[in-house]
């Protein structure tokens, strides 16, 4: 015990409607590696957030007691001060400076309120050196790849003096070799005495520097698995991810399945604004009438990209591959295409690409399909109003009337909208994406009930899920996804979680005959 | 009537759109009674519509662009370039004045195509393109000009903007041209309140009708009893001179423009594109299509504006129109738009735009210097929007 540099003891965190965190315990021993891992929503990051302040003290219950002292953070500048330094995910790094200014932004070196710039630039080339950079401190970090800007990330949380460095997935956006730099780098600070805390769902990364590594599931921890002692296999961490019982219900289905109705194939897409990135490679999926398949993958996966790819060019730049409609080839070039030809996608960000917040039900539900109430370009006011009021009726909708602004209604009632709107629109084939992030239990199999409905008229229906029972509850066919690539596809007879959470934690395939 | 609280609750949810024609209420009957009643006299009406009309005219095409998440800088420059290029045509080359009209709304749509393609097809943000736009096009002008004023105009065109109905066929003084404005005013009545019933009558039976039926008939006694007065300034009080033609130009931009943006696609798609552009976009609205049409539209309405006002100076100048683009841009302010874009209507920005031009008119009655002028208008604007803010935050909004 004495040898533990932090101690989470009963962290419990409530967010309205939601237990994100329930007596959560961790202990990271001095200089080690300690890997968290865990589903998705799991709560890795909340509890990140927790520890380094961004929820600040009074907002979660539990003690925090770091280097042998309870600790009670206001805000991130606290920790910092502490010597707890968090890199997220996204970096946190201005494009426009130079390295050094952004090693010390905010905690600039300078003396009467001018900057010492030699002193700067100097400090800068130290620390640089330390995490192994021989870039000129003064290079923009535009210029400078994502590996090395987060090895500017890591140099600015030493200029700190960090005691324990928190990374969620690190690696996410690196290429293997910045990946493997950015490890050996993690296992130098460690023999320099830095502790860290790695957040990562790359298992062979765990087990590659991790000491021990605590499982988060549904906002409690599991277990604490130490890595040196035993020997603990990828299998054993997986069971310790997703082993929950299945509580929730999932209504009942037989399905009919038809004729094929989307196929595509050789799907690769790059990435929008870094035209050399690829974010699918060669993917193939295919969906038939009154099918819903689901696609399973991790954070990163790009099972977003992959979906807003094929409706109508939504996302990515260079796209390559065939799609094809009831076995006709098709090129839907825009999301107005898309739609005409019986697409629909309805977003895992019902807020930010779904919804109209300030604009009332009916207008939502209108606003993919508002031609079929047009004539020469009028629209129907009073047709829309009734057909509004029929899907308000027909999906439960809780709101008095249709015209009650959607900002206002809760996140199922919410999802609601945008599937009603879709439906409106009448499609062949419908991408839900995250179809129950963020709704209650209720709502949920609401909509699970409206997923089956949709399946029994027909519809072909892709379900994307980060919540592998869902997908085990609701679909006839999983596709894992990783990286990237389609690693796997499953008949639901032989899907398990563990089963599918191996296709989607698999390193990347060699590309058929390419050498 | 188990529906008083029921309306007060519906008032509530309508304060922003109530206030702003109570707001402009409250202020003529301040100013009538602060100048002893030289406000609302048939003069100083008709007075008040004619000056404010181009401002109106821009007023409504800018919060179509506001609502779309955009501004316009340049619609002074380009109300002022369309006025000189209508002057070379009409007075210097000598075109039958009609010629001149219709090129100059063509014109009008060209410079608005130009603007649009920077801003739909090029990406660059409206505020730089139409900045640049205000520069470029009050360049032209005085380039079109050679830094002199063009007049005098042909009485035709000066009809527009300073012509009441008819002056030719039945001069001012005859009972004529009073009962042309009574005409005109009963029928815009008869319209309004048909109109109102009939879609009234249509929602009730269709179920759906969500307005208190004391609020309608409050709203329909209100319009009605201000279209009756309006027509009575106009064309019956000692000293009215009949209907202004830009006022039935007016009317009719109103009627349309308010159609087009509750009931057309081309409108909806404003709104949704303006609400959220990302959700506008995956719902396969072609959003650069929208802006491309809605600056077209913008530089129409500045043309026109641009046409109206030198008819009424008799005069295209170097320096007309200098500070058209931020009138407007309060007016639809004031008028209920939102800064992120979203929100606002033609009526809004209309009546944003009349209570500036009453304010305008009645300091200027009291004989309130223009820089106390300027400084009340600025306060009116930013109370106005802070009001906006403040509302939105208690109501929980984004």
């Amino acid at each position: 015990m004495a040898n533990s540099i932090l101690e989470m003891r009963g962290i419990t965190k409530t967010f309205p409607g939601v237990k994100a965190l329930q007596d959560v315990n961790l202990t990271v021993e001095r200089g080690q590696v300690h890997a968290i891992c865990g589903e998705n929503g799991a709560g890795k990051s909340t509890l990140m957030k927790v520890l380094s302040g961004v929820y600040p003290n009074g907002t979660y219950e539990g003690d925090i007691v770091f280097e042998d002292k309870p600790v009670a953070f206001r805000d991130i500048r606290d920790s910092e001060h502490a010597g707890i330094v968090i890199i997220h995910q996204e970096l946190a790094l201005s494009p426009y400076l130079s390295i050094a200014e952004n090693i010390f932004l905010g905690n600039e070196i300078a003396s009467n309120g001018f900057i010492d710039w030699d002193k700067t630039n100097l400090e800068a080339a130290k620390l640089l050196a330390r995490v192994g950079l021989r870039d000129n401190p003064i290079t923009p970090v535009r210029e400078i790849g994502v590996g090395k800007q987060q090895l500017v990330e890591i140099a600015k949380a030493l200029s700190k003096e960090v005691k324990l460095l928190i990374l969620d997935e690190p690696t996410a956006a690196l290429n293997d070799e910045d990946s493997a730099h950015l490890l050996d780098l993690i296992r130098h600070l460690k023999e320099q005495g830095i502790t860290s805390i790695i957040i990562s769902h790359k298992l062979n990364e765990i087990k590659a520097i991790a000491d021990k590594v605590t499982i988060i599931r549904d906002g409690r921890t599991i277990e604490t698995l130490d890595l040196d002692r035993d020997e603990i296999s990828e299998d054993r961490i997986i069971k310790g991810m997703v082993g929950r019982d299945l509580e929730h219900r999932y209504p009942d289905r037989t399905p009919k399945i038809g004729e094929e109705v989307l196929r595509i194939e050789d799907w690769t897409v790059h990435h929008p604004t870094e035209p050399g990135r690829v974010v699918i490679h060669n993917a193939h999926l295919n969906v038939r009438a009154g099918e819903v398949v689901g696609i399973a993958g991790l954070m990163g996966a790009g099972r977003t990209e992959l979906a807003m790819s094929i409706f109508g060019r939504a996302y990515g730049s260079n796209i390559s591959g065939r799609a094809y409609l009831r076995g006709k080839e098709v090129k839907l070039r825009s999301v107005s295409e898309a739609i005409k030809n019986g697409l629909a996608y309805a977003t895992e960000d019902r807020k930010r690409y779904g919804l109209n917040l300030i604009e009332d039900i009916k207008r939502n539900v209108s606003a993919a399909a508002l031609g079929k109430l047009a004539k020469r370009g009028w629209v129907d006011g009073d047709r829309e109003y009734l057909v509004a009021e029929d899907f308000r009726k027909s999906m439960n909708i809780k709101a008095p009337t249709v015209d009650a602004y959607t900002g206002k209604l809760s996140g199922g009632n919410q999802q609601k909208v945008v599937l009603s709107k879709w439906m409106y629109s009448d499609p062949d084939v419908l991408i839900l994406d995250e179809p129950t992030r963020g709704i209650d239990v209720g709502a949920k199999y609401e909509i699970y009930t409206i997923i089956n409905r949709l399946a029994a008229e027909g519809k072909a229906i892709i379900v994307i899920s980060s919540e592998l029972p869902e997908l085990l509850g609701i679909c006839d066919r999983i596709y894992a996804l990783s990286e990237g690539h389609v690693t796997g596809e499953v008949p639901i007879a032989e899907a398990t979680p563990e089963v599918l959470m191996q296709y989607m934690t698999k390193e990347k395939e060699p590309d058929h005959g390419v050498a | 009537m188990a529906s008083l609280s029921e309306t007060l609750g519906f008032l509530t949810s309508r304060l922003r759109q109530i206030g702003i024609f109570i707001a402009l209420f409250v202020i003529v009957i301040l100013f009538q009674v602060l100048t002893n009643g030289r406000l609302l006299t048939a003069g100083n009406v008709a007075n008040i519509i004619v000056q404010n009309s181009y401002i109106l005219i821009l007023a409504i095409g800018m919060v179509m662009v506001i609502i779309a998440g955009h501004i316009d800088l340049s619609v002074g420059s380009v109300a002022a370039f369309v006025g000189a290029l209508s002057g070379v045509m009409v007075v210097n080359w000598g075109w039958p004045w009609w010629v001149g009209i219709l090129v100059s709304l063509v014109i009008g749509a060209l410079v608005g195509a130009w603007q649009g393609f920077w801003i739909a097809i090029v990406g660059i943000p409206a505020f730089i393109v139409t900045l640049a736009g205000m520069l470029i096009f009050r360049g032209l002008t005085q380039i079109v000009l050679e830094n002199r004023q063009i007049t005098p105009f042909p009485a035709e065109y000066r009809q527009l903007g300073g012509g009441y109905l008819f002056p030719q066929l039945f001069p001012a003084t005859t009972s004529v041209a009073e009962w042309i404005t009574v005409g005109l005013g009963l029928l815009a009545l008869v319209f309004f309140v048909s109109q109102q019933v009939r879609a009234r009558v249509n929602r009730v039976k269709l179920g759906l009708e969500g307005e208190p039926a004391a609020w309608f008939w409050t709203k329909v006694g209100f319009t009605a009893a201000l279209i009756l007065g309006l027509t009575y300034l106009l064309g019956v009080a000692p000293g009215s001179r009949g209907t202004p033609v830009v006022l039935v130009v007016l009317a009719v931009l109103v009627i349309v423009y308010t159609a087009v943006m509750n009931r057309s696609v081309f409108g909806r798609h404003i709104y949704a594109i303006g609400g959220n552009r990302n959700a506008a976009d995956l719902s396969g609205i072609k959003s650069r299509k929208v802006d491309f049409y809605l600056f077209v539209n913008m530089g129409v309405l500045a043309a026109l504006a641009g046409l109206v006002f030198t008819g009424r100076l008799n005069s295209a100048g170097p320096g007309a129109g200098n500070l058209f683009e931020l009138d407007a841009i309060a007016a639809a302010f004031i008028g209920g738009a939102a800064v992120q874009g979203g929100i606002g209507t033609v009526t809004g920005a209309i009546t944003g735009g009349l209570i500036m031009g009453v304010l305008n008119n009645g300091m200027s009655l009291l004989g309130v210097s223009t820089d106390y002028q300027q400084f009340i208008k600025g306060m009116v604007l930013l109370l106005a929007v802070a009001f906006d803010v403040f509302n939105k935050r208690r109501a929980g909004g984004r």
